[in-house]
């Protein structure tokens, strides 16, 4: 076959037809390899909620379960736990918990549904490390009031987990949602509905 | 009847020709110095963790269930298992302690400069490719480490906005490190990543034998050659250099047993304290630090603990961290300097390379004590670190200028012998 006789822009025209339909199966292809990395859905149905009985726990306090692999803190605050949250809330970044860290039922200024029980995530919202509990005052610092170190990246947070101004961690320490069965029986994972409320 | 033999491959296979292309033909400059061990040795030590490592896997277990009892099985109840884990553990930081020396050989003599643009490249990503791989591995063992490692360094993806936390659940595979996330990086530690890592460093020694080897003076020995081709100042590396390299690989494993058999955990720089305790979700060691040969990213990443430009301090830590190992990319093109080796260049280059290496080696020190507390003297770890930070990115952005204004010396014609 002489070159004369070559269509040029026929052959461009299906080289550039062929590339894209190949193109085209490589991704589709692709699809169930990434998908297949994606949470399990065993992994998707192991969120079930955790009963907790707080009626031994005293005051001033924490209990740690873990509730979907992750660790869940329930503490019971004293009275003067919860005065220190007024006196800190100069050095906080987010003392009215404006951004969105707990449910409605906790943005409040106990962060709680009843004021002296706390329920947070443990984990830092930095990178994820699990802060460490330096509950009493002058703990961490001579100005320490109480509250959470995280001992990766020197994030603080106060004893409603609202972290302080000027570390790496960006938000309070979340709040999950939660709901009280009884005074003594905290469920986590469920919501307080309106009727629990009331 | 050899010859025979070599003639019947050599006309179905180019055996031969690939030898004297590559090895005794090979013509490499004839100034080298202790310097240029470490390319070769890297070589070796890669050798030896894919082979400890293919024994390791017929015991370990990559279930969360068995992970850390395997290892300990290894340890205690396997005919020589102990040798072939503290070998793997100690090769895997030599390999860095390797690879970084191999880099910093780069940055004295000029080796990422024209015509070396892309044999420095593929270098750092056989760099990032070799992190990856150790972070991987990082977390077999599920140790108490090991799983606040993973946890803190996926979590460094969630940070990205938008799609943050989608891409950290797509790598860990669940909402939490769990075993999906072990079985996978074990997928990724002994078949992915090594695949990589084998075709990074074949395509290494490609470009590398396209472009020729640098040395010390930082002179192109292609450039002036003798009448039969070959290079005047170049030698073959066989035998040269391999019999060069061979002494080296003695050295270095003097060096790899007398650690493997007296000090495998080297107190707590090679295997940490931490990680001799099972994995535990609801407990992070009380100081979580990675392995020193990723501390100086680690203190970069928090050295960072201020918003600004209304993005928060953990993005721009992260954000940080990344342009910091981006920049070593870009180096060839940031140095502007009409010289290539240290021993031409002026006191700036000297003076930046000198502070840079200090800053380097400072963060990753830092990296590996508590933020808060104080360490060297005056300022708390992170105050330092926030100086080291400053001085890291000044080495890299201002290199553009000071390069060119460095009193450089004339280079000669001809290698030297210093």
């Amino acid at each position: 076959m002489a070159d004369e006789h070559v269509d040029q822009d026929r052959r461009r025209f299906l080289t550039g037809v062929t590339t894209g339909v190949g193109a085209a199966g490589v991704a589709a292809a692709a699809v169930p390899f990434v998908a297949s990395m994606t949470p399990s859905a065993k992994a998707r149905a192991a969120g079930a909620p955790v009963l907790v009985d707080i009626g031994d726990l005293e005051p001033g306090k924490l209990l740690k379960i873990e509730w979907r692999g992750k660790p869940v803190w329930i503490i019971k605050r004293t009275q003067k736990m919860l005065d220190s949250l007024e006196t800190v809330k100069d050095e906080l970044a987010d003392p009215d918990s404006d951004r969105e860290q707990q449910p409605q039922y906790a943005q409040n200024a106990t962060r709680s549904i009843e004021p002296e029980v706390l329920v947070l995530v443990g984990l830092c919202t930095h990178l994820g490390c699990s802060p460490l509990e330096k509950l009493k005052p002058g703990e961490l610092d001579s100005d320490w009031q109480g509250g959470f170190f995280c001992p990766c990246h020197g994030s603080k947070f106060d004893l409603a987990g609202r972290v302080y101004k000027n570390v790496p961690a960006p938000t309070n320490l979340e709040v999950p949602p939660h709901r009280f069965l009884s005074d003594s029986r905290v469920e986590i994972g469920v919501d307080t509905t309106k009727e629990d409320l009331a | 009847m050899i010859a025979k033999l070599r003639n019947w491959i050599d006309e179905r296979y180019p055996a031969t020709k690939v030898w004297e292309e590559h090895i005794s033909k090979y013509y490499a400059p004839k100034n080298f110095n202790f310097w240029y061990f470490f390319g070769s040795l890297a070589l070796l030590v890669l050798v030896l963790q894919i082979v400890t490592g293919i024994f390791l896997t017929m015991h370990y277990k990559p279930d969360t269930e068995l992970a850390f009892d395997s290892v300990e099985h290894i340890m205690r109840d396997v005919s020589w298992g102990w040798l072939m884990r503290y070998l793997h553990s100690t090769g895997a930081s030599l390999f860095f302690v390797v690879i970084y020396l191999h880099m910093f050989r780069g940055l004295l003599y000029g080796s990422h400069r024209k015509p070396r643009e892309l044999l420095w490249i593929v270098g750092m990503v056989i760099y990032l490719t070799l992190m990856a791989e150790a972070f991987f591995g990082y977390l077999l063992p599920w140790g108490n480490m090991s799983y606040w490692g993973a946890q803190v360094i996926i979590s460094l993806f969630a940070a990205i906005p938008y799609i943050g936390e989608g891409l950290a659940e797509w790598i860990r595979g669940d909402f939490v490190v769990s075993d999906a996330t072990l079985t996978r990086f074990f997928a990724f530690h002994v078949i992915l990543v090594p695949l990589l890592l084998l075709g990074l460093v074949f395509v290494h020694l490609v470009a590398l034998h396209k472009v020729g080897s640098n040395n010390p003076d930082g002179i192109e020995i292609k450039a002036d050659k003798k009448e039969d081709g070959t290079p005047k100042d170049g030698i073959p590396f066989h035998p040269y250099y391999t019999v060069k390299d061979l002494f080296g690989a003695g050295v270095f494993l003097f060096i790899l047993f007398g650690i493997t058999f007296i000090t495998p955990e080297l107190s707590g720089w090679f295997l940490e304290r931490a990680n001799f305790e099972p994995a535990n979700a609801l407990q992070t060691p009380p100081d979580i630090i990675p392995l020193w040969y990723l501390t100086p990213y680690y203190s970069i990443l928090r050295a960072v603990t201020y918003p600004l430009f209304g993005v928060d301090a953990k993005l721009w830590g992260v954000l940080s961290m990344g342009f910091a190992i981006f920049l070593f990319f870009l180096l060839p093109w940031l140095d502007r300097s009409p010289v290539k080796s240290i021993r031409y260049r002026g006191w700036m280059f000297k003076t930046a390379l000198t502070v840079f290496t200090v800053s380097f080696v400072l963060l990753g020190y830092l990296g590996t004590k508590n933020p808060q507390a104080i360490d060297l003297f005056l300022f708390t770890n992170v105050r330092w670190a926030q100086i080291c930070y400053f001085l890291y990115f000044a080495f890299f952005l201002l290199m553009p200028i000071y390069t060119r204004l460095d009193p450089v010396k004339p280079v000669p014609d001809r290698v030297t012998f210093k």
